[in-house]
């Protein structure tokens, strides 16, 4: 990736195409900040590739000029994995909700994780299935009622960080649709970290599951009910940036600087380079209730990349052998002449 | 062009099985001549002992083996063994020299350390290459499983490994299909006085039987020979291994790196091994993680600019149905092979069949037209791998080609081509030029309606595809259902077109026949021997032999119509025979099927066109 300051403008990454969305969706702001966070980056357009499966969010390539593909139900990241593999020179985007990414494609999801595909994988989860209007989600509470679960789901939710971390990812930050700032932040981490890097964005859906979030998302309560974790900082939060979070035996506590004790020194300092993920599974597994929900990059790692790997062994076996074509293959095995 | 071909060993095949003297393989061998003549083989053994009565264990002297020859028209014990079974280094060494080239040696693989080597005064740690064997080599761990089966019996150890050669037996029967129960009773009564080994041996018997069900291994048992050999420089090729070199000999000649997206699947999984080898020569081979993904990742490394190939048997094709028609509708090049097996479901992995044709031609939703071409012989896999990747680069489409178990595993000999025989290929690449005219992504060549592809990483050709209908003019998506049909079209047309640039259909055998004997794909030895013999007898019969079914080639209807009689004879319940039809309602075409997952024999085909002949 080479990094040319000020090349490219946010209009440079934006293609003529009207969008579709709903009015008032999430995914708009998640678009614009793409397009900021691509000409921060600095990539060439051309350079760029944007690849979807199949959901409200994967019609996200059609908005970009950059190359795109909207693919399947599901298959976006199998087709991004083959895509950077044979041209291992493009950034290589992939924009997937929480059906898409987590139901149908879930198998696809987990394995690109393990396989750490040098790809920065968008996950916009609004918990709901909006294309096909109003069915819940992997990602749905136990109990939600939707058209599909007039009675309320009996199946417990996936959380898409634990899915990362048990596929050993290497990178999970996590955003608001609302928080344009840490949203572009996150999106240039997960671009300039090399390998799979998934970026989970809680994301609003105006018309079938409005206000879904809102509990993270309020304005009044939610300097209280989120922490932006930033690495080589302190974990503080709230509305005065006196609350932190210290370890608590095997767990995390929240604590309010000043009170039983608890001064500045005991508030844990965020490490996304750590290489065990023990504690970065905790932080991504607070929702906000006991514990405030972490925002920010929560694990960021470098490791060996699949599309890498795969290159570099290719150019070793071939430095180490004298076949440089089919024929020479061909003629180094058992053979005859007829005359 | 099809090389005259003649399919032999057909029905004989030389068994060989060796061991130390104290392994048994003389009761493995005769519980195995004796099962196959009980099914109504001919046969013929012998036995070779050592000289010494018991030699040390594990040496040369005291190898001791036994050869069975079984099949029709057999009056000796056959020169050399098809399948050669050595229980130690010893064994494999003293008997190699009685394996066929390209034969199957199988060995007891946890009986080749380096003290089992040295006994047999191996010099090198590969011993395999050191005794010049000629074949493929099935390494199995017997001592393992045989220990493992009898975890429970209570035997000691020596009578445990006393069972080894039941295992061999068992897996050799799995081979050639013997029926285990046949062999379980002569077991039995060679063992009626004493219970307790014959329930050892006969646990250990099913343990072989089951591993060769459970690896899915199999034997090739044909050999197709050409009849007019041409001077040049000759190997010996399998199909699975020739369609993977077709493919790399197509990336070459497209200058187009070669990428294969795939997911183990019996008999496919061998074109895998070959491409996963070929990184020398610049190959990305993946195993992805399902068949899905294997057809997925092809698509995307096909956007990305490479010869993307995805490779599988017929339930994979199933689940890749979606995928490909992403690739029709994306207007992508990608070859898919389908190495056709017993169907439906999982079926007979291990058998040969032609009945995928119709999942092939039709087996996605919508308006889905792509092309499908099949290849003939073991050979062919070679050239037609080559015409799949050159038509899906030529014409931006996904082709899909049909092998089979019985060619993918059979080989034959192979003259190797000249790197001229086989012409460049040229991707419809976007010119720079374009873009000051207006170009988008689907604007097609007028003539071939064939679209540009313009590959990332292109300054200023940046574009979307997707699954979504586009406009014919704009490229953007459109719901307008004018524009709809007319992309149908578009598509259609696109593939039809493709007709002008295959061969045209040859026409064999007698030039005044008034019945014409038609086949695709790998039944082609069959077919034409069977033809050469109706020819002999004065039969006038004349044969065409379709590679290229989707399209078909422009001189079809021309040949067809020309006959009294038309026989489609195909390894299925006549899909072939129907889309011909299909195409040709004035033609009555007639039909011999078989669908027992075995090839035809030719002595079926020549019944079948006489009996049609004589009305």
């Amino acid at each position: 990736m080479t990094m040319e300051e000020n090349k490219y403008t946010a209009a440079d990454y934006k293609s003529d195409q009207y969008v579709r969305w709903c009015p008032g969706c999430g995914d708009h702001a998640v678009l614009n900040v793409l397009h900021k966070a691509m000409a921060e980056l600095g990539v060439a357009p051309h350079n760029t590739a944007v690849i979807s499966g199949i959901g409200c969010s994967s019609r996200l390539p059609y908005y970009m000029n950059t190359y795109g593909f909207h693919t399947i139900h599901g298959r976006g990241g199998a087709v991004a994995t083959g895509f950077k593999v044979a041209n291992p020179a493009m950034t290589v985007w992939q924009v997937a909700g929480d059906g898409d990414g987590l139901a149908i494609g879930g198998n696809h999801f987990i394995h690109e994780v393990r396989r750490n595909v040098d790809v920065n994988l968008l996950m916009l989860n609004n918990k709901i299935y909006g294309l096909t209007k109003g069915q819940y989600s992997p990602t749905s509470d136990r109990g939600f009622v939707s058209k599909s679960s007039p009675y309320g789901t009996t199946e417990d939710p996936f959380i898409p960080a634990e899915l990362v971390f048990g596929a050993r990812g290497t990178f999970f930050a996590r955003s608001i649709d609302v928080e344009l700032k840490i949203s572009q932040e996150v999106m240039v981490a997960a671009a300039r970290h090399k390998g799979c890097s998934v970026v989970e964005i809680l994301q609003n859906c105006m018309i079938f599951n409005n206000g879904i979030h809102n509990f993270i998302t309020d304005r009044e309560t939610r300097a209280d009910r989120t922490i932006h974790l930033v690495h080589g900082e302190k974990m503080l939060f709230g509305k005065e940036m006196n609350r932190g979070i210290v370890q608590d035996g095997f767990g995390l506590k929240a604590v309010t600087l000043g009170e039983d004790g608890y001064t500045i020194d005991d508030v844990l300092v965020h490490d996304a380079h750590c290489e065990s993920n023990f504690l970065h599974q905790q932080l991504a597994m607070m929702d906000g209730h006991e514990l405030p929900l972490a925002v920010g990059v929560i694990r960021d790692v470098e490791s060996l990349t699949y599309d890498e790997e795969v290159a570099k062994q290719v150019d070793d076996v071939r430095a180490k052998k004298n076949i440089k074509c089919l024929r020479d293959l061909v003629l180094s095995g058992e053979t005859w002449t007829v005359e | 062009m099809l090389e005259k071909t003649n399919v032999k060993v057909l029905d004989r095949v030389v068994v060989r099985f060796s061991g130390d003297s104290g392994d048994g393989m003389q009761l493995a061998g005769n519980i195995f001549s004796n099962v196959s003549a009980g099914v109504g083989n001919q046969i013929s053994t012998f036995p070779d002992y050592p000289a010494e009565v018991r030699a040390p264990q594990g040496t040369l002297s005291g190898v001791s083996g036994f050869q069975v020859h079984i099949g029709k028209g057999v009056y000796t014990p056959g020169d050399k063994a098809d399948v050669l079974v050595s229980m130690n280094p010893a064994a494999l060494k003293q008997n190699v020299k009685f394996l066929k080239d390209g034969g199957v040696a199988i060995v007891d693989i946890d009986s080749f350390k380096k003290a089992d080597l040295d006994k047999a005064l191996y010099t090198t740690d590969e011993p395999y290459k050191e005794i010049g064997l000629k074949g493929e080599v099935v390494e199995v761990p017997m001592t393992t499983m045989v220990k493992a089966a009898l975890a429970d019996s209570g035997l000691d150890n020596k009578s445990v490994m006393k069972c080894k050669n039941m295992f061999a037996l068992g897996l050799v029967c799995w081979l050639f299909d013997r029926p285990l129960e046949s062999a379980l009773h002569l077991l039995h009564n060679k063992f009626a006085k004493k219970p307790a080994i014959y329930e050892a041996n006969a646990k250990v018997m099913r343990a072989g039987y089951d591993y060769g069900h459970n690896i899915h291994a199999s034997v090739s048992t044909y050999r197709i020979e050409s009849d007019a050999i041409r001077p040049g420089v000759y190997t010996d090729v399998n199909g699975n291994t020739a369609t993977a070199w077709g493919l790399i000999l197509a990336s070459e000649k497209s200058g187009l790196p070669l990428f294969l997206g795939s997911y183990p699947i019996t008999p496919a999984t061998d074109i895998l091994h070959e491409l996963a080898k070929r990184k020398d020569l610049g190959v990305k081979a993946c195993q992805m993680e399902d068949e899905i993904a294997g057809v997925c990742s092809a698509i995307g490394a096909s956007f990305a600019g490479n010869l993307a190939v995805t490779s599988t048997s017929g339930p994979g094709l199933a689940l890749k149905s979606e995928g490909i028609g992403l690739a029709v509708m994306a207007e992508l090049p990608l070859v898919i092979i389908d190495v056709q097996r017993g169907g439906p479901s999982t079926g007979l992995p291990t058998k040969t069949e032609q009945t995928d044709l119709r999942q092939a031609l039709y087996g996605r939703n919508g308006e889905s037209p792509l092309a499908v071409v099949a290849a003939a012989s073991p050979t062919d896999c070679f050239n037609m791998a080559f015409e799949a990747a050159r038509i899906a680069i030529e014409h931006m489409t996904p082709v899909i080609l049909l092998t089979d178990g019985f060619i993918a595993n059979g080989s034959s000999a192979w003259r190797i081509p000249d790197d001229d025989e086989y012409p460049a290929i040229k991707p419809n690449f976007v010119r720079p030029e374009m873009l000051e005219n207006g170009w988008r992504p689907y604007m097609r060549n007028e003539a071939t309606e064939v679209r540009y592809w313009a590959v990332p990483g292109t300054p200023g050709f940046q574009h979307r595809l997707g699954g979504l209908e586009k406009d014919y003019c704009t490229s953007a998506i459109s719901t307008d259902p004018a524009n709809h049909e007319r992309m149908v079209a578009a598509r259609q047309h696109k593939i039809d077109m493709i007709a002008g640039d295959i061969p045209e259909v040859e026409v064999m055998g007698d030039a005044d026949a008034d019945t014409l004997l038609i086949g695709w794909g790998g039944t082609y030895g069959h077919l034409y021997s069977a033809v050469e013999e109706l020819n002999a007898a004065g039969r006038r019969v004349a044969f065409a032999h379709f590679r290229y079914i989707c399209p078909l080639p422009a001189n079809t209807s021309d040949v067809i119509s020309r006959y009294k009689n038309v026989v489609v004879a195909e390894l299925n319940n006549g899909q072939f025979a129907d889309y011909l039809q299909a195409k040709h309602p004035m033609v009555h075409i007639k039909r011999i099927n078989k669908v027992q997952g075995q090839p035809f024999l030719v002595q079926e085909i020549v019944d079948g066109v006489t009996k049609i002949m004589e009305g």
